[in-house]
């Protein structure tokens, strides 16, 4: 036995000499392990957000469009007192907080038909069902969302015998083409929180005679709540960002994003734009920071 | 106990932080350097063809085909010279200025709000027009202007010239309308239904129709106006705004918005209206009583010009009679020569060559500090000042 082991014994190659050394310092190897992934982190993650933090504080030549990069406060002071600032922040607010609730109210009944009574067959179906708007270019459901909500689009023609009218372009139809684009990413995480929640529960419910509602509310809604807030914080970051669907369908609406676009685009004025990316960073990290206790983020 | 590390630690972090934003902003500091000064000099003499180049262009002036296959004067190009095009368009003045700040483009086509901030910010080299066979023959009017010329020295090729239209929907307008009125002051009889270009320079637009109505303003140039008079201009936009169904800077935007009835009346140009035309489209245009704002366009080789040769020889090309006529037909311009009227018919309705015409219309230029119209007691409002006037106005 010990004979058969001595014999076994490798020989010593750089390879498995670098294994052996590796073995031993697992510092090392941890920080070998890390460098790929920790240098794509810091470089495109921090590095760029840094820039972003340092370009706020700098200022442009109005006329040849030239950055000036000696320090300065003005962009930060603008973009806090400016009143179109504040206006555009709330409007944007208000958007994500619409586009939120309503999917969140979609996305309950959807989810839980697909974690709870559909078949497992059926619940296949379903989630390819629900996965393959995301095929299609986003550009492309926004443009269709234009040609439905347009004053001869097929909106109209359905809602005119009933004496409705399509809401045109504006903030309704910004907010049901967010809504729309944003579903999926709010049914995944409510479906995959109720998939967890046990069916046993649900039955020890109803045997000590809970109703349908008594049993939704006391006992699946406080176990899907992180799974619900995971869903809110996708449709919520990704509206506050979004400016493509607003220019799309919401007529002469500006969103925070608008107005970072067109300082870089068109105004050319990175400093500002860096300052007013700010605010929903901000308002993400409030966010984020006020969800952090309901372990919603455990969900992502 | 184990609580020092840690709050040591995370001091340490924040202060690692500190160090690199401020190790930043010196980098920032050190490389933040002028741009005059790159590529001052034009190029002495030509040489081998690239095969290839990059051209920046409004929609319509680079068109191989593939819009509408009988518009193609691209192809033409690429089997003479051997240089394969690329094409990217922009929407407004503003977008060409940022993307040439890319360096990815060789030639661009600057309108006069565009064209001395590119030279200004040396995005832009001076062009040796011995090496452009076809610029003798171009409009003396149209060479040597404060857009496309720097103390006498060329930086560019002039293209052609236009007029912001007017265009209406027929059935909502059975009779055209003849001011800019139904735009402004009768914008709320089509609440909802008017557009207008999404550009800072659109002010002008606004300018020119007060220099008509208000006369007590005393607006002489309307890309120099001081506050009072910007204050006027941005008062009558944001009156304008409640009217507006959406602003528009994507042409073919425009186009499905004109062609769905989202809208009826608002500022437009001729190749828009010939691509609705094109469809059928119950739409005309009309040049206002009161004059409108217009481009006179400059083809201009970045200073960062990465196949120098064949921007000279797309300048020569697009300068040349034929194609000059294909290219300022189909925008709906007039030519920047008389030879290119040879090769079009409609010459006359854009008032080719007319040089008084050609001053009726106010040219789009970078608004300065510095009062274009003369003034010396007043200081303008410049570009900046209205970037975040436009911006308040969109709300």
């Amino acid at each position: 036995m010990s004979q058969a082991l001595v014999e076994s014994r490798p020989r010593r190659t750089a390879m498995r000499a670098g294994s052996a050394f590796l073995t031993t310092h697992p510092r090392t190897r941890l920080a070998l392990l890390l460098a790929a992934p920790l240098f794509w982190l810091v470089v495109v993650y921090i590095v760029a957000l840094a820039l972003l933090l340092v370009t706020a504080f700098w200022s442009v030549d109005s006329f040849t469009g030239v950055i000036t990069t000696e320090f300065t406060l003005d962009n930060i002071i603008e973009v806090v007192t400016g009143s179109l600032y504040q206006t555009v922040t709330l409007r944007t607010l208000g958007v994500a907080l619409a586009v939120t609730l309503i999917d969140v109210v979609l996305a309950l009944p959807i989810a839980f038909y697909m974690a709870k009574v559909a078949s497992p067959r059926m619940q296949r179906v379903l989630v390819i069902l629900v996965l393959t708007p995301l095929w299609a270019s986003y550009l492309v459901k926004a443009y269709a969302w234009r040609s439905v909500l347009s004053q001869d689009g097929i909106l109209e023609w359905l809602l005119a015998p009933f004496g409705g009218h399509t809401p045109g372009y504006g903030l309704p139809a910004t907010i049901i083409t967010l809504s729309y684009l944003w579903l999926p990413y709010v049914i995944l995480p409510i479906y995959a929180g109720l998939e967890r929640v046990p069916d046993s529960l649900l039955e020890a419910s109803g045997d000590l005679g809970g109703k349908t509602w008594p049993t939704l509310r006391l006992v699946v809604f406080p176990l899907i709540l992180p799974a619900i807030i995971a869903g809110t914080i996708f449709s919520f970051a990704l509206s506050l960002g979004d400016y493509i669907t607003v220019n799309i369908v919401g007529g002469t609406n500006q969103m925070l994003g608008n107005l970072v676009y067109t300082n870089v685009g068109a105004a050319n004025n990175l400093p500002l734009a860096s300052a007013i990316a700010l605010i929903p960073i901000v308002i993400i990290f409030g966010y984020l920071f006020l969800v952090r206790r309901t372990g919603a983020l455990d969900n992502l | 106990m184990k609580r020092t590390p840690h709050t040591a630690r995370r001091g340490a972090v924040v202060g690692l932080a500190i160090a690199s934003v401020a190790l930043l902003t010196a980098c920032g500091t050190s490389s933040g350097s002028g741009a005059s000064g790159a590529s001052d000099e034009p190029m002495a003499e030509l040489g081998e063809m690239e095969g290839q180049v990059s051209l920046l262009a409004w929609p319509g002036y680079v068109e191989d085909g593939t819009n509408d296959p009988s518009v193609d004067w691209v192809t033409p190009f690429v089997e003479e010279t051997g240089c394969k095009v690329t094409t990217k368009t922009f929407g407004t003045s503003d977008e060409a200025l940022n993307l040439m700040k890319t360096g990815d483009y060789d030639v661009v086509s600057a309108s006069g709000d565009a064209s001395l901030r590119l030279v200004a910010a040396g995005d832009v080299a001076p062009v040796n027009t011995d090496l452009i066979p076809n610029y003798e023959g171009i409009y003396p009017f149209l060479k040597d202007q404060a857009w496309n010329s720097v103390d006498g020295v060329p930086y560019g090729v002039p293209h052609g010239y236009g007029a912001n239209l007017l265009m209406y929907n027929t059935d909502e307008f059975p009779t055209a309308p003849t001011s800019w009125d139904v735009v402004f002051d009768k914008a709320s009889e089509h609440a909802g239904k008017v557009t207008a270009y999404d550009s800072p320079i659109y002010i002008a637009d606004a300018a020119v129709y007060l220099m008509a109505h208000e006369p007590d303003l005393g607006i002489e140039n309307p890309y120099s106006l001081d506050e009072e008079q910007l204050a006027a201009a941005v008062d009558l936009l944001k009156t304008q705004r409640e009217s507006i169904g959406e602003y528009w800077s994507d042409y073919l935007k425009e186009v499905q918005a004109f062609t769905t009835g989202d809208t009826v009346v608002g500022t437009s140009w001729q190749v828009i209206q010939n691509v609705l035309e094109g469809e059928a489209a119950k739409t005309a245009v009309v040049l206002p009583e009161e004059g409108t704002t217009g481009w006179s366009d400059t083809w201009m080789i970045s200073s960062k010009a990465k196949n120098p040769n064949c921007a000279y020889a797309w300048l020569d090309y697009i300068a040349s009679p034929e194609a000059n006529a294909a290219a300022t037909s189909y925008f709906g311009e007039a030519p920047s020569s008389d030879a290119a009227c040879e090769y079009r018919e409609d010459c006359e309705a854009y008032h080719a060559g007319d040089e008084d015409y050609a001053s009726q219309i106010w040219y789009w230029s970078t608004p300065i500090e510095e009062c274009l119209d003369g003034r010396t007691d007043v200081t303008c409002t410049d570009y900046a000042a209205w970037t975040s006037a436009w911006q308040e106005i969109k709300g």
